[in-house]
């Protein structure tokens, strides 16, 4: 989608245009070429195939209205799903034409363009959204034939409206993305007349009226189109353009004909095309049809969800979209004319791949085929027979096929080519799958109806509600489809030693060889490609961050970072800015000085590090040496680097223990004792042969404390309390810190009497403060660093300092003052914190509580420790028993450092400002962290404060001195060096959006402590507004302002965006407590990258069939998507959940619950029952790796369908509306479409 | 005057009471020209194996001021069954139970031999007694398996249903639960930090099912100490104790070089008084105090922990830079008034070769009755005999112990000559003073007349000083008896409670006509020891200097020459803890006890005779004698030159010296008869001529050869003293310059 995508778009269309005719792409092309002409180079390849489609659909849609655009939005489809990139890359099969094609598209480049504008077609489809034409495009997804006028009204509306109505309807709902096809059917139907007028296509209104007319839609069919009724095959067509612009995969295909159709229309549009190229021309003068369409989102989109998702990357497209409205407006009169017109031949393509989307693909040969196909891939789920026809007019989008060119670029960049085009195929099937269960039925249904109807009626209406059952989800950009484009595309290892290279998704898993720069496991960059200027990245908005996870586990085939020892003097450092000895660092004059890379500081070589050169200037040492020639390693740190300048003490860990009632009561106490006595065994250690060195303690405690001296010479432990609790200190020293082993009968016979001495308890207050403080002062007297476990159950009301009261209060949410209620009730903690940090000691806090217990103020200790806290609300032994366990052997056994300190250093020019995770800081660089631990990652951000070179790109060092649990000091070094670039378009081809989303998370839940909810979703919605809005002024090529058009690396960013939005900490359903919010908020604090995905967007499986060596390739998260003869597995991180369809076959039901009716299944059960059948067996292989892969246990939910737990598990349909009133996914994309839309005009 | 001597011996057998006149004198002109003020020291427990107690309460004059009970001096008519208080003149009815009253018919209280009579108060449960070890655990090794062991031991010598306690403290303080089963409980304070007594009691759950508890002495000590986890009944957990005491470790904090260990004997001692406080007040109890070194720790510290700045001594405190000496005596003083307020009596056990803040402690064992043995070890015979002896019984097999006692002191009606215990020199305040004051001492607390005193046994004697209140122009018709009622009631350790009464009466005589006869009665040894208490009490309460000058004024007539020299008085070669000490000690032991500590006794042995008292002057040093000087603190065998240069030749060994060895285990045995009965078990020192040890005879004896004149005034005998110290011969000769001079 992005840059790349652009780029590729670009040539491609070139070509295209060329074919189209329109001299006016032509020079749009160029120009883009030219801008992206490096990627070209490598993308191209990959771009031919796939990205162009996608976005060329998109605007072909508009432009070419006719069967190009269908096939347009198809093959773009396809592209997107590949991710641009990769499948540009593997190409390979349909490749081949396609790289023909594309390499024409180089050419065609300008035809890209065009088709970008084309694409804004698609973005018609989404204006329908934003105009609440969208619903027509709803109900034309679903039946193509009154889509065609709803459609219209859709495009009409979207585009119309917001720019026209349409257009906005496509930026909103990304199911409009489905819709948008309609409104590029609109487009194309309307583009004739905007087309004409280019402007007023701009001015959606024109086209609107097209649209309206082909949609059917009441007002514009009136005006225009609707007579065109072609509108309705316009209509087809504009579904599946706004689908490839929104991506909607499935209903794309559908409406993907539906473009077709309209493109049929949009032949007209076609004619218009030129108009509308026109109106795109003010972009670039190239056709603007062209032009846009292809550089559009649709190249964005489809680099981004290639093929398949092709539909996924459409919804980049969809961004197109916003460009539809423009271009639209110029398809929509052309359309018809159009498709037979310039894309006649596209159309062909388109036709044929609509039919056979896939052979398309496989023919590729004309490249748009291959966007065809994608768009045929859309059009598959759209079924769309119907669409066919439209399909061939979409076709037309063929000339798109000079599109695809540019999506392959995106691809190129992924492998999507290859990814793509197999893609293409599976994606077809999937969207079969989909397509025919829930686009057919329940969309038609559902969506076409209310939507539709209403929509028209009332443009003014939320987008929302209007365009989501308009958008064809299947059309927007889906993550499914980019993650398994991903993985598919990802077959070697990856080598860290290229500068600005963009690592493979989170979820695909790969293998690193670390060649100079931190493992993606380590460090996970925003953007790989960072702006030169502050300037730039101001206009961007795109975030620059990092996401550090120091001391990550690494996969058992890689080495964890080598240790170097400097000797006495300690580690080799630059005089001036301190950095540590690394790659980066050159060394001149004969070896004898080197200077450092971060700030130029020349400095001497100390006499036993001296080395020769060799004549490449390199040290001959240089691959002995990981400190020269690797990413990542570690330094033994001298006595210069501990606190007072004394080697430190092996840490120790305290578990304080709740024995209120309350505990006592729900089998909490007798759990952990029971548990800790084999724990003990696995305290951490370096050397599993050896005997940990971690020194253990414990407390219990309720209003009072208890700690206990088990020293190895007791007969008995003895019990000393502490009831002093204003002024806490420990009582004893030796005794209470014990080795393990020394003292292994004194703190067993403890463990076996703790429960027993206060099985009678009635004391239900407690204290929380003195416990920390308690376990605070034991460390301190023992001088070490060292961890606290404290497991505790109520809110500390008991007179100490620290005591809290209940100020839940539920009329606070949602006002201003809501932000008080995740900000510590009293300042003591914080306090505390400081001195824990101070001494490092780290806070992992479990909690058990039955009511408000202010995870808030609790919780501040842990996050500011480095420490984690665990909730287990309601606390049961029997069901939650083992997941308390999991996560607490997990916890102590983890890798983990202490009393940490950790600096980010960078090369001039940028500066690390801001920090997220759980830390803390008493200056703006060094970020503490009294404990670190595998699991936990920080965030930072950089800014400029100067201009980066490219040559040199930017460097980032990030430094951890920390303790290990054996007792030794350590440096662990990460080296990481990005590119840097003075084209916006490079920054977009190269951003993480999964990296993106973890700050943005992490960012906005810091905002919550500080700002009312609303504006912190505001200010979300906002910045993202601005980066597509950035990308589409600066990146893509011009296109209809109703086209939304997405850069491939970013088109997942809306629907992510949405789940941060809807996310419990900042829109609480009712049901969900303020603890919930506040515990979610510090867990999201320091998360990876990893972990931040999988909690916004869950993975679901079909487990329906499985095969043993791979899973099944999940589904997106909507309820449309599940069967109910299905079972599925969802994960979120945190939870698990099985679903069951309430027909789910009883064989099915036997092999997996060991019962035959769906009646008999037990919802309480928290394991699957252990059956000997192959199905059983490997479910619950899947459900255990699962569990082994995140660092908290997630307990099995079974859910029935229709059950009252559905309610939770819809919860986490993040695609969908959510009850609590956060958008569904194409409403949304519809939203922002229309705030892009208002950025750029 | 044979009868006075008599008479005074007679007095003090039945009554425990010893006056320094036993003729009044009948104005307060003339009291004072006697010098030494009407003063008497009273035992009011002595034993008097003779003195079976009577199982009833005694008849109280109905006055409400009076109170008096009824005794042989009163006036019976036994027709109309009434009585006249010999102290108010309020005339009483005798109580339903006296209807069988007549001439033959008396109670035990009317008889004139029951002046001295012991009741048995039925009333209310008995409650326990109560023993709370507070124990330092900041020793060597050594010291504390010593001391541990010690305590052991004292279990098994506690009555079975005594209530325990124990607190062990080193840098922090250590309540230790004793009912626990398994896992050895204890609630932990930290040192420095003192905690109000309610607090700590919150701190310890003891919100106390008080109602009981609240009325003056728990209705139902079962109860109390069911609900009070922390003193449980010895026999119920003499196991858990011993185990527990077993276990104790050394203070397990450690202590950097250069600095003392951290010892928080304020706030254990606080937790311990605030404890008994909460639980059990107005009961008896001991609060026993086993520490090895000077507090270093939060409130009440002496010292601080740096080992280079040293413990304050005498010189440090008139140079007023003894920084924590007023802070902590106020705080102790604090504690020592809760302590007594509530009837519970403190001991201090000391062993260490350094001090351990005495000066500042000593208020708390003062004001309360309890011990104070100082020693260098806990693993001293010295201490663990001295301990044993603590809980030493009588010949009822009842511990020498009583608690919980209050002394009052009746004396006659304004209309007679006016009599009534007070502070010399101080005016009389109200008549009736306040019903109940604090404390105690015997002297120097005045003001009222009556006095608490939480722990006492068969030796604590008191000192009481009155005066002579009517004007010289309304003089007491001659021939009158003046009265003077003691009512002591205290708890015995056989936890019932008892009443002892003991009336006395004594003539008024005119100084001027009956100068001869006042003069006969003056009884030389209890002036001498009143009057040295008095010293004693100024001497603590004023600057040394003065105390000595105001002595010499008062005293210039008297034969002071030792205690001038004495450590009582003398602070020069003591510390401030010795002072403490040896001074806490002259007060409360009898007279005779007193004199010895007055004037040291030396015994000479020799071939020559039978074991014979010399003088104690260095002329009575001689080669050829065994000396044996009974300080009372320290018991000194002295060998002289030759004795011990036979010895050393091993004479003793051979059978024809058999002599020899009698004679060198004379003064062994009689050493031993000594050691055996006296409480503090005095330091046995056995020396020989050259010894360093001799200095402690040298130290004591009269320098009347001394370096300044050794050949001027010397023959052959005695050996030199090198000091200068005047000689008794100087001080003499002085007095007798001052005494001339003065007369003209």
């Amino acid at each position: 989608m992005n840059v790349n995508q652009h780029t590729p778009m670009a040539s491609p269309y070139g070509q295209p245009q060329p074919g189209y005719g329109q001299p006016n792409y032509a020079p749009l092309d160029g120009g883009y070429p030219a801008s992206y002409a490096p990627y070209n180079g490598p993308a191209s390849a990959y771009q031919p195939g796939v990205p162009p489609q996608g976005y060329s659909f998109t605007s072909f849609p508009s432009k070419a209205v006719a069967a190009n655009p269908a096939s347009d939005l198809s093959s773009s489809l396809d592209l997107g799903s590949a991710r641009g990139p990769p499948t540009s890359a593997p190409p390979p099969v349909s490749a081949p034409q396609q790289y023909n094609q594309y390499s024409h598209s180089p050419a065609d480049m300008q035809n890209g363009p065009p088709p970008m504008t084309q694409a804004p077609p698609r973005p018609a489809g989404s204006q329908p959204y934003g105009l609440g034409g969208g619903q027509p495009s709803y109900p034309q997804h679903y039946a193509p034939p009154p889509t065609m006028q709803q459609v219209t009204n859709q495009m009409g509306g979207m585009q119309l409206t917001s720019g026209p109505p349409t257009p906005a309807g496509l930026g909103y709902a990304p199911p409009h993305s489905s819709q948008p096809p309609i409104s590029t059917s609109y487009q194309s139907a309307p583009q004739p007349s905007f087309t004409q007028a280019p402007p007023p296509a701009s001015s959606a209104p024109t086209q609107p009226p097209p649209p309206n007319a082909p949609a059917a839609s009441q007002q514009y069919y009136r005006g225009p189109p609707p007579p065109p009724q072609p509108p309705f095959n316009s209509a087809l067509p504009p579904t599946s353009q706004q689908q490839f612009l929104s991506s909607a995969p499935p209903p794309p295909s559908q409406q993907t004909f539906p473009p077709s159709f309209s493109s049929s229309i949009p032949p007209p549009s076609c004619a218009p095309a030129p108009p509308v190229s026109q109106s795109q021309q003010p972009f670039s003068t190239p056709q603007p049809h062209f032009s846009s369409a292809p550089p559009p989102v649709s190249q964005p989109g489809f680099p981004s969800g290639p093929p398949p998702p092709a539909q996924g990357s459409f919804p980049p497209q969809p961004t197109p979209s916003s460009s539809q409205p423009g271009s639209v407006p110029p398809p929509g009169p052309p359309p018809t004319s159009v498709t037979s017109g310039q894309y006649p031949t596209p159309i062909q393509h388109q036709q044929q791949p609509p039919d056979s989307q896939p052979s398309p693909y496989h023919s590729g040969p004309p490249p748009p085929r291959f966007q065809m196909p994608p768009t045929v891939n859309h059009l598959p789920p759209g079924p769309q027979s119907p669409p066919g026809p439209q399909g061939p007019l979409q076709q037309p989008p063929s000339p798109q096929t000079g599109y695809p060119p540019q999506q392959n670029g995106a691809f190129g960049q992924t492998r999507s080519p290859q990814a793509g085009y197999p893609g293409p195929y599976p994606v077809q099937p999937n969207y079969g799958a989909p397509a025919p269960a829930p686009a057919p039925a329940a969309p038609a249904q559902k969506r076409l109806d209310p939507d539709a109807i209403p929509s028209p009626q009332a443009p003014d209406m939320p987008a929302v509600q209007k365009s989501r059952h308009r958008i064809d989800p299947d059309a927007i950009p889906s993550p499914i489809q980019v993650i398994e484009d991903d993985k598919a595309k990802t077959n070697e290892p990856f080598v860290t030693g290229v500068r600005g290279q963009a690592p493979p998704l989170v979820t695909t898993s790969f293998h690193v060889r670390d060649q100079g720069n931190a493992s993606p496991r380590f460090v996970r960059c925003t953007a790989y490609n960072m702006p030169c200027t502050a300037d730039m990245a101001k206009q961007s908005q795109v975030p620059l961050a990092a996401v550090i996870k120091p001391l990550a586990t690494l996969p058992p085939d890689e080495n964890p970072p080598y240790m170097v020892d400097h000797g006495e003097g300690g580690p080799i450092r630059c005089n001036r800015c301190k950095a540590y000895m690394c790659p980066y660092m050159q060394f001149i004059e004969g070896g004898r000085r080197f200077q450092c890379s971060f700030c130029n500081c020349v400095t001497d070589v100390p006499p036993h590090y001296f080395q020769h050169l060799d004549h490449t200037g390199k040290r001959v040492d240089c691959y002995d040496r990981p400190e020269l020639s690797l990413g990542s390693y570690e330094f033994l740190a001298t006595v210069d680097y501990c606190k007072n300048n004394k080697l430190p003490q092996p840490p120790a860990f305290i578990f304080l223990i709740d024995v209120s009632y309350n505990a006592v009561k729900s089998g909490m106490v007798s759990i952990v004792c029971h548990e800790l006595k084999s724990l003990l065994d696995h305290l951490p250690r370096e050397n599993p042969e050896v005997d940990s060195v971690v020194r253990v303690g414990f407390v219990t405690y309720n209003k009072v404390l208890h700690f206990y001296n088990v020293k190895a010479s007791l007969a008995q432990p003895q019990m000393l309390v502490v009831s002093d609790v204003s002024d806490m200190f420990v009582p004893l020293l030796d005794g209470f810190l014990v080795n393990v082993n020394e003292s292994r009968q004194v703190i067993e016979s403890l463990l076996d009497q703790i429960p027993e001495m206060f099985a009678d308890t009635r004391e239900t207050e407690t204290v929380f403060g003195p416990v920390i403080q308690a376990g605070l002062e034991a460390l301190k007297a023992a001088d070490c660093a060292g961890k606290l476990f404290v497991f505790h159950t109520s809110l500390p009301i008991a007179e100490a300092p620290g005591k809290l009261k209940n100020r839940e209060d539920k009329k606070l949410i949602g006002t201003d003052k809501e932000k008080s209620l995740f900000q510590p009730q009293v300042g003591f903690y914080n306090n505390l914190a400081k001195e824990c940090v101070a001494q490092g000691c780290c806070v992992d806090l479990f909690l058990f509580p039955n009511q408000y217990v202010d995870v808030a103020t609790l919780g501040v200790v842990p996050v500011s420790t480095g420490g984690s806290v665990y909730k287990y609300t309601y606390f049961q032994a029997q069901t939650d028993q083992e997941r308390f366990l999991n996560d607490l052997r997990r916890d102590l056994q983890k890798h983990v450092g202490f009393d940490a300190v950790m600096r980010v250093r960078t090369s001039t020019g940028i500066r690390a400002t801001d920090f997220f995770g759980s830390f803390y800081m008493s200056n703006t660089t060094d970020v503490e962290l009294a404990g670190l631990d595998c699991d936990k990652a920080i965030t930072v951000e950089f800014k400029h404060d100067d201009k980066l070179s490219e040559e040199t790109g930017a460097l980032m060092q990030c430094a951890v001195l920390y303790t290990s649990c054996s007792g030794q000091r350590r440096l662990r070094i990460h080296n990481m060096a990005v590119n840097c670039c003075s084209q916006l378009a490079d920054l977009y081809r190269n951003c993480e959006t999964d990296t993106i989303i973890n700050y943005f998370s992490k960012y906005a839940f810091r905002g919550v402590l500080s700002n009312p909810t609303k504006a912190v979703r505001d200010t979300l919605v906002n910045q993202c507004a601005q980066i597509l809005a950035c990308y589409r002024k600066n990146c893509a090529s011009p296109s209809s302002a109703g086209q939304l058009i997405l850069p491939e690396c970013m088109k997942l960013l809306p629907v992510y965006l949405n789940c941060v939005l809807k996310s419990d900490v900042l829109l609480p359903g009712a049901d969900v407590s303020l603890d919930d919010r506040a515990y979610l908020k510090q867990l999201i604090s320091c998360m990876d990258v990893a972990d931040t995905h999988v909690f916004f967007y869950p993975r679901l499986l079909p487990v329906m069939k499985l095969e043993s060596g791979s899973l099944p390739v999940a589904v997106r998260n909507s309820e449309e998507r599940l069967s109910k003869g299905g079972v599925y597995l969802m994960e979120t991180g945190l939870h698990l959940f099985l679903w069951v369809g309430a027909s789910v076959q009883q064989e099915l039901l036997l092999n997996l619950f060991g019962t035959p009716s769906f009646s008999q299944i037990d919802s309480s059960m928290i394991n699957l029952p252990v059956l000997d059948n192959p199905f059983s067996q490997r479910l619950r292989e899947i459900i255990d790796s699962f569990r082994a892969q995140r660092s908290r246990y997630m307990k099995l939910v079974v859910v029935k369908q229709e059950d009252r737990t559905e309610l939770i598990f819809r919860h986490f349909l993040v695609e969908d509306k959510s009850a609590s009133g956060g958008a569904s996914y194409v409403d949304f994309l519809c939203h922002m479409h229309k705030e892009i839309r208002q950025l750029l005009s | 005057m044979s009868t006075y001597q008599e008479f005074i011996q007679q007095n003090e057998d039945r009554d425990g009471v010893r006056f320094s006149w036993n003729l009044w004198p009948s104005s307060r002109l003339e009291a004072t020209r006697l010098v030494v003020p009407v003063s008497c020291l009273f035992t009011p427990l002595k034993e008097r194996p003779n003195l079976p107690p009577v199982q009833y309460e005694p008849v109280l004059c109905s006055r409400a001021t009076c109170k008096a009970v009824l005794n042989p001096l009163c006036q019976v008519d036994f027709r109309a069954k009434i009585w006249a208080c010999n102290f108010c003149f309020q005339r009483n009815p005798f109580p339903p139970s006296y209807a069988g009253i007549s001439e033959v018919n008396q109670p035990a209280e009317l008889m004139p031999q029951f002046s001295t009579i012991e009741y048995i108060v039925q009333r209310g449960p008995p409650t326990p007694l109560i023993f709370m070890y507070v124990v330092d655990t900041c020793l060597e090794e050594e010291d504390l398996q010593a001391l541990k062991e010690s305590l052991q031991m004292s279990l098994s010598l506690l009555p079975p249903n005594a209530l325990v306690g124990l607190i062990t403290f080193g840098r922090m303080v250590q309540l230790h639960e004793l009912s626990s089963e398994g896992i050895a409980k204890s609630y932990v304070f930290r040192g420095n930090k003192d905690l109000s007594s309610k607090h700590v009691q919150e701190l310890l759950g003891l919100t106390k099912p008080a109602a009981a508890a609240q009325q003056g002495r728990p209705a139902a000590p079962q109860e109390a100490a069911a609900f009070c986890k922390f003193l449980q009944p010895v026999h119920r957990v003499d196991m858990n104790l011993t185990d527990l005491l077993g276990e104790l470790q050394r203070d397990p904090w450690p202590v950097p070089q250069g600095k003392r260990p951290l010892r928080s004997t304020g706030v254990a001692l606080s937790v311990a008084v605030s404890l008994l406080e909460g639980t059990f007040p107005n009961t008896g109890a001991r609060l026993m105090l086993f520490v090895g070194g000077p507090p270093t720790h939060g409130p009440g510290m002496v010292v601080g922990d740096e080992l280079k700045t040293p413990i304050r001594s005498w010189h440090d405190i008139q140079k007023d830079n003894a920084r924590h000496l007023k802070k902590a005596t106020k705080f102790y003083e604090g504690l020592a008034n809760r302590s007594a307020g509530n009837g519970h009596c403190i001991d201090i056990y000391a062993c260490a070769l350094d001090q351990t803040g005495l000066l500042e402690m000593k208020c708390l064992s003062n004001l309360t009755g309890g011990h104070i043995v100082m020693g260098d070890s806990f693993n001293t015979s010295l201490f663990k005999q001295t301990f044993q002896r603590v809980f030493s019984k009588d010949y009822n097999n009842d511990f020498r112990m009583a608690f919980g006692g209050v002394l009052e002191v009746k004396v006659q009606e304004p209309l007679s000559p006016w009599i009534r215990p007070g502070k010399p020199k101080c005016n009389p305040r109200s008549v009736h003073s306040p019903q109940c004051v604090l404390c105690w001492q015997e002297m120097g607390v005045g003001g009222t007349n009556q006095w608490k005193l939480c722990g006492l046994g068969p030796s604590t004697t008191l000192g009481m000083y009155f005066e002579v209140v009517n004007q010289h122009n309304a003089p007491v018709p001659q021939g009158g008896r003046g009265a003077i009622q003691f009512v002591t009631q205290y708890q015995h350790s056989n936890t019932h409670r008892r009443i002892r009464v003991t009336t006395i009466a004594r003539n008024w005589a005119d100084a001027n006509s009956q100068i001869q006869h006042i003069e006969s009665s003056f009884d030389q040894e209890a002036a001498a020891v009143l009057m040295a208490r008095l010293g004693v009490f100024r001497a603590e309460s004023e600057e040394g200097p003065d105390v000595l000058r105001w002595l010499d004024r008062q005293l210039i007539r008297l034969f002071m020459f030792h205690l001038r020299r004495s450590p009582f008085l003398q602070v020069f070669n003591n510390s401030p803890d010795e002072s403490s000490y040896y001074r806490h000690h002259f007060v409360r032991q009898d007279l005779t006890q007193s004199l010895i500590m007055i004037q040291p006794i030396l015994y000479s042995y020799s071939f020559h005779g039978p074991p014979e008292p010399v003088l104690l002057d260095s002329s009575s040093i001689l080669p050829d004698r065994i000396l044996l000087m009974d300080t009372f603190f320290q018991l000194v065998i002295f060998h002289g030159e030759t004795i011990a240069q036979w010895r050393k030749a091993g004479y003793q060994e051979m059978a024809e010296y058999e002599n020899f060895k009698q004679l060198l285990q004379a003064p062994l045995d009689d050493a031993q008869e000594i050691l055996q009965t006296r409480f503090p078990m005095p330091r046995y020192v056995d020396t020989e001529h050259g010894g360093s040890q001799a200095r402690f005879l040298l130290s004591k004896v009269n320098p009347s050869q001394t370096h300044n004149n050794l050949y001027a005034w010397g023959q052959e005998s005695g050996a030199p003293i090198l000091t200068d110290d005047v000689s008794l011969q100087v001080f003499m000769d002085h007095l007798k310059k001052l005494a001339v001079s003065s007369s003209t």
